[in-house]
């Protein structure tokens, strides 16, 4: 088996999670209440624990006495291969319950499949991220509803969220030489084959909270060769900035 | 004197290593200790994480090696493994017994106020001071409180 490619799909997957965790972990303490700012800090979390278990596996692929931190701490924007949606930046709360949305039920559909990996640490880490995800899909998809059939305002606002994020959603169905790979292995997902229950579901929440579906246009791919949106480096100067100023620092 | 360490003694003393965030019960409650063997002079524990990012754990790894190296024990080894994933359907009745009179609505379909054992409970927000718990309000007794999210 090709390790170098299991260690490019783990990786992949282990910076979806970073990313997306990162941005959650800016809204700790400007949450709009109280709740809310624990809920998003608790889904940051989630999100950082599946990051350090997929990292450290991607490490241990990687050999060579490489580590996690290496990994998150010490790569460079275009080494990232995330999908371009997770480093979308907050905006609004609309903004970023909409691009949680749009992921938890990606993520749902995604970790499904992965739990019946071949590769055993693949499949554990699968069984335990999707309980997780369940949980988070609940609250981002009752939060959808509460605000596209809440006040004028708030129906504004969730629907520009969801017009401006549209477009980086085609990414995460896409299939690289790498996916294939793996699929063939049995390891990885087919994830073109996820986007007809992804529309099912985002298409039956949206309708509940009174939104509209936008029509497929421009729709910009490339995070996972490393082609980003301008918003990546700026995540990755703050998140990155204590291990470039002072290398190896620990506890 | 010498007092022989067993797998037993073993699980007796992981006994007394209280949840840091939950003192009311243990880890062993929890279900976060997941076997302990003796195998070639050498006492393997494994343990589990309730949630991923769970920020507790590091910690509980750390009590188990002080309460271990206290009792002058060194031939052990932590491994942590994922699967089957933690479920609170690892948590005996004692034990939910325990939350309860701690304050806090054990996991469970029906939540049920801790201090009334009242159903007309709403709740607040789904995420609650640590990964593990979600925020309810007791409609009856206007009770704030905590369940232990059923996963």
């Amino acid at each position: 088996m090709a390790k170098a490619s299991l260690y490019k799909y783990v990786l992949a997957l282990g910076d979806d999670a970073l990313i997306l965790g990162q941005r959650l972990s800016q809204w700790a303490y400007k949450g709009p209440f109280l709740e809310e700012d624990i809920a998003l800090s608790n889904i940051s979390l989630d999100m950082f624990g599946r990051a350090n278990l997929l990292l450290e596996y991607a490490a241990t692929l990687k050999g060579n006495g490489t580590t996690s931190d290496e990994l998150a701490f010490k790569r460079n924007e275009r080494e990232f291969s995330n999908h371009i949606i997770c480093e979308q930046p907050n905006g609004n709360f609309a903004d970023t319950i909409v691009r949680q949305f749009f992921l938890d039920t990606f993520y749902k559909l995604f970790l499904q499949k992965l739990t019946k990996s071949k590769d055993e640490q693949l499949s554990a880490i699968a069984q335990k991220s999707i309980k997780e995800t369940t949980y988070h899909l609940r609250h981002s998809s009752k939060w959808i509803i509460r605000l596209g059939d809440g006040t004028v305002e708030s129906h504004a606002k969730v629907q520009s969220a969801i017009d401006n994020l549209w477009m980086f959603t085609n990414e995460l169905f896409e299939m690289n030489e790498i996916d294939n790979e793996m699929l063939e292995q049995k390891i990885g997902v087919d994830c073109s084959k996820l986007k007809i229950e992804w529309d099912k579901i985002i298409n039956e929440v949206l309708s509940e909270a009174t939104l509209n579906r936008p029509e497929d246009a421009n729709m910009p791919t490339g995070g996972r060769q490393g082609i980003h949106t301008e918003h990546l480096g700026h995540l990755l100067s703050d998140m990155q900035y204590l291990q470039r100023a002072y290398p190896d620092a620990t506890w | 004197m010498v007092i022989e360490v067993t797998t037993a003694s073993i699980w007796e003393l992981l006994k007394t290593i209280p949840d840091p965030e939950i003192p009311a019960v243990s880890i062993v409650d929890l279900g976060i200790v997941r076997n302990v063997e003796f195998d070639d002079d050498q006492f393997n524990i494994t343990i589990t994480p309730t949630y991923s990012g769970c920020p507790a754990f590091s910690f509980m790894k750390e009590e188990i090696i002080r309460h271990l190296e206290t009792e002058g024990i060194t031939n052990y080894q932590i491994n942590t493994s994922l699967a089957p994933p933690w479920t609170t359907d690892w948590m005996s009745d004692e034990v939910k017994s325990k939350l309860k009179k701690a304050g806090i609505a054990p996991p469970s379909q029906e939540v049920a106020c801790p201090q009334c054992d009242s159903q007309n409970v709403q709740v607040i927000s789904e995420f609650g001071s640590t990964a593990c718990k979600a925020l309810y309000k007791c409609n009856d007794c206007i009770e704030i409180f905590h369940h232990f999210k059923q996963i």
